[in-house]
């Protein structure tokens, strides 16, 4: 991020298929970015979405055997380092010292990158996406996770389910190509949490797991038979599942240590700290950040908007989706009613059949409760695929949107940590001078150390900030682009589904119609 | 002034059959006008009967003259042994009414595109509240119209004809009758099932058979309406689901935005789809369900006063017995049971007629209105399945 740059920067993700001339830069660079983020997003573990409840018998072998996996050796997926520090470190060229004078930093260094880049990543979208489609059927990560039987082990208040974790994979860093363990819920947040902390991945979109719920789990301890007890372990099943997908799909998420650990180690150690991890506690953590970042003395000056501009975005959608959602739910809501009024019609039908005493009448009243009978096991479905479907990928979504705004907030803290460090680096050297003023030579060789250390920080901090801001740029562009998959697959899915449903209504009614022309 | 197309009359009038095909007395509603509360009904008669002033005329009615209308014929005396065609609902525009007033309320909530598909949505609602209680009124008037007694009814007449406001004549006849009608209603059941003997097996069978058959069908009629108000609640989330996704769609610059907005459309066609659903399963499933629970009470008031007639002509026999006792008014005593006896031979007699009739106008309304309600059912979920093909297939091709 020299402010002279002889060197192309690395290029944006998107910018690598579509701009072949970006792509001839003879650095380094070029290679790790292309490794990352070209071979990026599995669409198949993504997309999957609702996994049926009955594959819980099913062996690990069969898990996968709908997946049409694509097994192309990735091409240095499994050799690549963990630290994803050494990716970025080669792109800063020595920043050269004399800009760190400037106190308050009016340009911030990362948007510089924009002016250096053609178009605009939003406009790029469009012919990158059909390319990288392309290019994603050869180079998909070829893992594939998946939650299925759910277990009650224990009694009482300390009972807990227990989920069987399956992968299939052929990376290279994985022990085997098949394996499963045995995770419990915490475990899952626990991963979280460790996520969430680490250096190396701030900026990144880190997928937030689904949240905690004292009132389900209790009633799950007491017994697991009633069917809303049953609705709870499946829907925290399905989306457990979407998680630890959408972790795996994530490029830099699957080179974690902890994410290994998680899928392959036998015992895991108990996660502790997941406290602070309710559905509430996580939107707390959020926005604890949003207010410390809003407290900032010094506001950040964009020259390139589109931080904002996108951050804004983000809290817009974030919005709708809530709305959206509080539909959806009435909807499924609506619908259970319809499914319970059905079957009480059904029933007070098949009554009055009984009650008829013209023949041909009595057996068309009967068969039309038999059909209403049928209806009522039609809308019951459709209820569960308004919820498991559509509901909860908006549910998903509204937590990511919430992860998408935490990343904006750690680039702001960035830049902030980088501010505060040029403050006291001139506070320093405002210190040296005086000292140089004052004639005390032994303070002045420790204030001359303390200014080198600043310095440094400055250096590194100013890094971290662009760093951040890099990702978050490449981040949101590959959220954008799982986002608008994962739509379109949930949608058409949910469309599928309701399809089936129709047409087998016209049957219903189809068989029906001749009983109640056969009534004389 | 709402018109109601010849078209969708034919459509409506579907719950009872074989009316108004005698030409020599045709009634009809072709306009009805709702002011506020009061539904004014144009009610026009083209006859050849000579019996009426003109061939062709129309009077403006109210609800009120209607119930009129029926209170005096289940009041005549002649007309005891005849199922009296249920007196028309009260046309209740509460619902829609207080779904307008909840929209009105709301409306700083919702887009203004919203507002307007959710008001549109009511309109249509109050529009076919409205086109319900005109096919009632109009039901009845062709009962009327085609039964062989009633039609002859010279109150009938007088409705049809006079051009003048009824309401003067109509607080006569509350006057009149007042409580009179409403004290036989209530204690109806009671005299029918506390066990009148019963001598008659015809009468015996029909009285165990109409009594449990008009708890059922009161209890389907409810819970039907219950089925078909879900329904409505879902083509209503449909609306907002529709517009939302809009919103999010015209927001959105990423690959999404096509996705948004071809689930928007969807949901926009499916909530007229799934509202066409639940007014059909309303008027082929519930109104006729209703219809025919009134009209069984209608029956069963035939045999409730056919019992009292009954019930008459025993007390006439304790009487006579009373008095050939005491040697005292035996003639008198004779006379009235004579009397009796013949109401009650009259009741029963045109009583088994009346329902004989009835049982088969039921079952030929049940099988039209079962057919006309399962080819409509299929038909939707044909609309459906072609737009949700559509939709699938737009979103793949993506």
């Amino acid at each position: 991020m020299a402010a002279s740059s002889d060197r192309n920067p690395p290029p944006f993700p998107t910018a690598e298929e579509s701009e072949p001339g970006l792509c001839d830069m003879a650095d380094a660079d070029s290679d790790e970015g292309e490794d990352i983020f070209v071979s990026n997003s599995n669409p198949v573990s993504v997309s999957r979405g609702v996994s049926q409840p009955d594959r819980v018998s099913e062996e690990p072998s069969d898990l996968f055997s709908e997946e049409a996996a694509s097994s192309t050796a990735a091409k240095a997926n499994g050799v690549h380092s963990d630290d994803d520090n050494d990716l970025f470190a080669d792109a800063n060229v020595e920043l050269s010292t004399d800009k760190s004078s400037s106190s308050a930093r009016k340009e911030p260094s990362g948007p510089r990158h924009a002016s250096t880049f053609t178009p605009s990543p939003a406009a790029m979208q469009p012919t990158s996406l059909e390319q990288l489609e392309e290019e994603e059927a050869k180079d998909s990560f070829d893992v594939d996770v998946a939650v299925t039987n759910p277990e009650k082990i224990g009694d009482g208040m300390n009972a807990y389910v227990a989920y069987k974790v399956s992968t299939r994979t052929s990376l290279p860093m994985f022990r085997s190509k098949v394996f499963s363990v045995r995770r419990r819920f915490s475990d899952f947040l626990g991963l979280y949490e460790k996520l969430s902390v680490k250096q190396s991945l701030h900026g990144c979109i880190i997928p937030p797991p689904p949240e905690k719920s004292v009132v389900g789990m209790t009633k799950v301890k007491v017994g697991m038979d009633d069917p809303s007890s049953v609705e709870f372990v499946e829907r925290r099943r399905a989306a457990l599942e979407r998680y630890l997908q959408r972790v795996v799909s994530h490029p830099s998420l699957l080179q974690d240590p902890d994410v290994r650990e998680f899928l392959e180690r036998e015992d895991l150690p108990r996660a502790v700290n997941t406290q602070a991890l309710s559905g509430a506690g996580f939107l707390k953590m959020i926005n604890k950040a949003s207010d410390a970042v809003n407290k900032m003395t010094i506001k950040m000056n964009e020259s390139d908007t589109w931080f904002e501009d996108k951050f804004q975005e983000v809290e817009n959608e974030e919005q709708q989706l809530r709305k959206l959602h509080v539909v959806v739910d009435s909807l499924v809501i609506h619908r259970k009613e319809l499914c319970g009024n059905t079957a009480v019609f059904a029933k007070s039908l098949a009554m009055l059949g009984n009650s008829e005493d013209n023949t041909a009448l009595s057996r068309a009243l009967s068969q039309l409760a038999e059909v209403e009978d049928k209806m009522e096991q039609l809308h019951q479905e459709q209820a569960a695929s308004d919820f498991f479907i559509f509901a909860e990928l908006l549910g998903d979504y509204i937590r990511l949107l919430g992860a998408v705004r935490g990343c904006f907030d750690q680039r702001m803290r960035a830049w902030q940590r980088w501010q505060e460090a040029q403050s006291t680096l001139q506070k320093k050297r405002e210190a040296e001078a005086k000292l140089l003023w004052a004639n005390k030579p032994d303070k002045l060789q420790q204030a001359k150390e303390e200014i080198t250390e600043w310095e440094a920080r400055v250096t590194q901090y100013e890094r971290d900030f662009d760093r951040i801001g890099m990702t978050v740029r490449k981040e949101v562009l590959r959220f954008e682009k799982e986002k608008a998959k994962d739509f379109k697959s949930q949608i058409i899915k949910y469309l599928e589904a309701m399809l089936q449903s129709q047409q087998r209504l016209i049957k219903f009614w189809e068989a029906f119609l001749p009983e109640a022309k056969a009534i004389a | 002034m709402t018109s109601i197309d010849e078209n969708s009359k034919e459509k409506l009038r579907s719950v009872s059959v074989d009316l108004n095909h005698d030409a020599s007395l045709l009634i009809d509603i072709p306009d009805a006008l709702c002011e506020r509360d009061k539904v004014k009904f144009t009610v026009h008669t083209k006859t050849t009967l000579s019996s009426f002033q003109k061939p062709d005329f129309s009077v403006p009615r109210q609800h009120e003259d209607f119930i009129w209308l029926h209170d005096t014929l289940v009041e005549t005396e002649d007309y005891a042994g005849l199922i009296i065609p249920p007196a028309p609902p009260k046309p209740d525009f509460d619902s829609p009414r207080d779904k307008m007033h909840k929209l009105g309320e709301g409306e700083a909530t919702m887009t203004k595109e919203e507002y307007t598909k959710m008001k549109q949505e009511l309109e249509a609602e109050y529009l076919a509240v409205f086109k319900k209680t005109v096919q009632v009124h109009e039901i009845f008037l062709q009962r009327l119209s085609s039964h062989p007694v009633l039609s002859k009814d010279r109150n009938f007449q007088i409705f049809l004809e006079y051009d003048q406001d009824l309401s003067v004549r109509r607080k006569n006849a509350k006057e009149m009758f007042g409580g009179f009608f409403k004290n036989m209603v209530k204690s109806a059941d009671e005299v029918l099932i506390s066990g009148v003997k019963e001598v008659d097996d015809f009468f015996e069978q029909e009285k165990t058979f109409l009594l449990d058959y008009y708890s059922k069908i009161k209890d389907s009629t409810a819970k039907a309406e219950k089925m078909t108000r879900a329904h409505k609640n879902i083509a209503d989330d449909y609306i907002h689901i529709s517009a939302t996704l809009n919103s999010l769609a015209a927001d959105d610059m990423t690959a999404n935005k096509k996705n948004l907005e071809k689930l928007s459309d969807l949901f926009e066609k499916f909530r007229k789809v799934e509202g066409r659903v639940a007014s059909d399963q309303d008027l082929k499933l519930t109104e006729l369900l209703r219809y025919y629970m009134r009209d069984i009470q209608a029956a069963k008031d035939l045999l409730y006063r056919r019992a009292r007639a009954l019930a008459d002509y025993e007390n006439s026999n304790k009487a006579l017995d009373k008095a050939r006792l005491k040697s005292k008014d035996i003639p008198q005593a004779e006379e009235h049971q004579r009397q009796c006896l013949q109401k009650f031979d009259k009741l029963s007699e045109s009583g088994k007629k009346e329902l004989t009739s009835f049982k088969g106008r039921r079952v030929v309304a049940f099988r039209k209105n079962f057919i006309e309600m399962a080819e409509l059912e299929i038909k939707h979920a044909k609309n459906s399945v072609a737009l949700l093909q559509g939709c699938i297939e737009l979103l793949k091709s993506n």
